[in-house]
């Protein structure tokens, strides 16, 4: 029962992995940079989730050239929608990690958290 | 339709323009937009709570005038009503709790920089709030989380900026599990409108489809926003966060950000999935036992530290806990007792936020609990403004805390089998409230006339003592009035069905 759904939805299957390879690499990672690249992949992976959920094979893109067709013969425009608005969000929070990295880059020349968090402790501020 | 129905709208649109028309302004003007702006928003969100009182049902607000499966709407019942007004509330006096001490936190040229800030949180909270869309809820969640940091590092050292990284990895590890179990959601019944949503679930359920994705999904949810919002495992970044950040910050922080996420959670759980199904889910033992955990090592974590406001964030992370755990118990009892403990948890912290720098100021700005020696006497209307605070954490009655406390008893009796260790880590969790908390008091009370010190009266801070003085009323009020609070609870839990 699982495996040929599995098969015919390799797209998501794939997805879900790549989501996971991101999340793991944001938790876990030690460098700043590293941790906003797998902000980034978990970011895309939900993008291709939604890419794929909202495409039906064989159909076009819901704009109209030559009068409006039947239903059936668009695809759904609305997961098209949100990956937009999600690319948006995306880019802003990319963006502000990665300007607070230059900030403790410039202050402590380091990219390690953990070592930051050392340092910070010795200050003793 | 009449017009008071497009205050909820009114109220969103306001704050995030203030937040725009603010990056121009000069400091003094943006700190008088901010007030006038957080006062007509409580206004507006009060007038609308005594109107819905009066018609007695929620409505839907067409964003737009599309019609449901398309448009995006708001919708308002008297639990959404109230939450801005308390919020509204919470935050003003927040901010004139921690305007004097602003000037030396932040540049003069920047003050500008955190009323922007502090508008955009205010616009979120209010749409988190009143959304009846859930994608919309997911933007403004990401808005309230980069506000937020922004709140945090805007203060400018080393620690914060550490915290703010801490705080936006954790943060965005939450939101990412959210954006999926929200399109994993979409894929499942097809709409983003959480009446829509929840309509489709029943059918699912009814018909025993896709119960595995579908609890995948609720689980997720969860988990992303009780990640945001520092349920125990996750709150490695609360302590930097709240501890050394502006005490504005620090209050709006723990009594607001934290707390619309989590009314966000209460939405879904009432909106979106629907109580019966969310009761019977295997989700909310997984939440209970989290929430009993953090009860007990956010605790623990307090009672071992020596920063007076640390110790503050780490019982944040024990009282997040006890509203994770009300949500646990699956029991419309449980959630009652959730809200309140979310109200009095809000206001009892901004208290002791606020309270607190007013005793370190008093101690040469010396953190450490050994240095306030005394501080009670040095700044009256501080030292009882903490004390009134630590005896509602404690659970003291006729303040706030107690009834939160009473509330939780009275929810877990009759559970079968989540009675006894509700009831029993409640009342330890008590016990090593009182200990850090009267550890404090007494501390702070203890007879020694320290002659390096400054010495602060009522006079010289008048807004500062004003604002601690609305607490305490505020705190005592939630404590004595409670039963209507309970009955307004009641009510809109109902209306959310």
């Amino acid at each position: 029962m699982v495996g040929p759904n599995l098969f015919i939805n390799y797209g998501e299957a794939v997805a879900v992995i790549l989501f996971g390879i991101g999340f793991s690499n944001l938790l876990l990672q030690k460098n700043l940079i590293k941790k906003i690249i797998g902000l980034n992949i978990m970011d895309t992976a939900i993008y291709l989730f939604l890419a794929e959920k909202g495409y039906i094979a064989g159909r076009v893109a819901p704009i109209v050239v030559d009068g409006v067709q039947e239903v059936e013969a668009y695809i759904n425009p609305v997961p098209s929608g949100l990956v937009l608005t999600g690319i948006v969000v995306s880019v802003s929070v990319t963006a502000i990690m990665l300007s607070l990295t230059i900030r403790l880059y410039r202050r402590y020349h380091t990219l390690d958290l953990d070592e930051i968090s050392m340092r910070l402790k010795k200050e003793g501020l | 339709m009449n017009f008071v129905q497009n205050f909820p709208f009114f109220s969103i649109i306001l704050s995030m323009f203030s937040g725009i028309v603010s990056s121009v302004l000069p400091a003094r003007a943006a700190k008088w937009l901010n007030t006038i702006l957080i006062s007509v928003v409580g206004a507006m969100s009060a007038v609308l709570l005594v109107y819905l009182m009066g018609t007695g049902e929620s409505y839907v607000y067409w964003m737009g005038h599309f019609p449901a499966p398309w448009g995006n709407e708001i919708r308002a019942g008297v639990l959404e009503a109230g939450m801005a007004l308390f919020f509204c509330v919470i935050m003003l006096l927040s901010m004139t709790g921690g305007r004097k001490k602003l000037l030396g936190e932040v540049e003069y040229s920047k003050h500008n920089l955190y009323y922007i800030l502090v508008n955009l949180l205010l616009s979120s909270l209010l749409a988190l709030v009143y959304t009846n869309d859930l994608f919309t809820a997911y933007v403004f969640v990401e808005i309230n989380t980069i506000s937020a940091c922004g709140l945090i590092m805007i203060r400018q050292n080393g620690r914060t900026i550490e915290a703010a990284v801490r705080y936006m990895i954790m943060s965005l590890l939450g939101s990412g599990l959210f954006l999926i179990s929200l399109c994993m959601l979409y894929d499942l019944t097809g709409h983003l409108l959480m009446s829509n949503i929840k309509e489709s679930v029943a059918v699912l359920v009814s018909h025993h489809q896709y119960s595995v994705p579908l609890m995948t999904t609720i689980g997720l949810m969860c988990a992303g926003l009780a990640i945001k919002s520092a349920l125990f495992p996750f709150h490695s970044w609360l302590p930097d966060a709240y501890g050394y950040s502006t005490v504005s910050s620090a209050a709006m922080l723990s009594s607001l950000v934290s707390k619309g996420y989590i009314f966000l959670l209460i939405k879904i759980f009432y909106r979106v999935i629907g109580f019966e199904i969310i009761a019977e889910s295997k989700v909310i033992n997984v939440l209970f036992v989290f929430g009993l955990l953090g009860m007990i090592f956010g605790s623990l974590s307090a009672i071992r530290e020596n920063d007076i406001r640390r110790m503050i964030s780490f019982s944040s992370v024990a009282q997040i806990g006890y509203i994770y755990m009300g949500f646990g118990l699956g029991t419309e009892s449980g959630m009652t007792a959730s809200i309140f403990h979310i109200l009095s948890h809000a206001a009892t912290k901004s208290l002791l936020f606020i309270a607190a720098i007013g005793l370190t100021d008093v101690s040469k700005g010396s953190r450490q609990i050994v240095d306030l020696t005394g501080a009670g006497y040095r700044n009256k209307i501080a030292g009882f403004a903490f004390t009134v605070g630590s005896l509602s954490m404690v659970g003291v009655p006729m303040f706030s805390g107690f009834v939160s406390k009473l509330l939780f008893a009275e929810a877990s009796i009759g559970h079968t089998y989540k009675m006894l260790p509700a009831v029993i880590v409640l009342a330890i969790s008590t016990i090593l409230n009182a200990i850090y908390f009267m550890k404090t008091v007494i501390r702070i009370y203890v007879p020694e006339r320290r002659k390096d010190c400054e010495v602060i009266t009522i006079k010289n801070e008048k807004e500062y003592a004003v604002t601690l003085v609305c607490f305490i009323v505020l705190n005592v009020m939630l404590g004595m009035l409670s039963q209507p609070i309970v009955q307004w609870i009641h009510t809109g839990l109902s209306m959310f069905g």
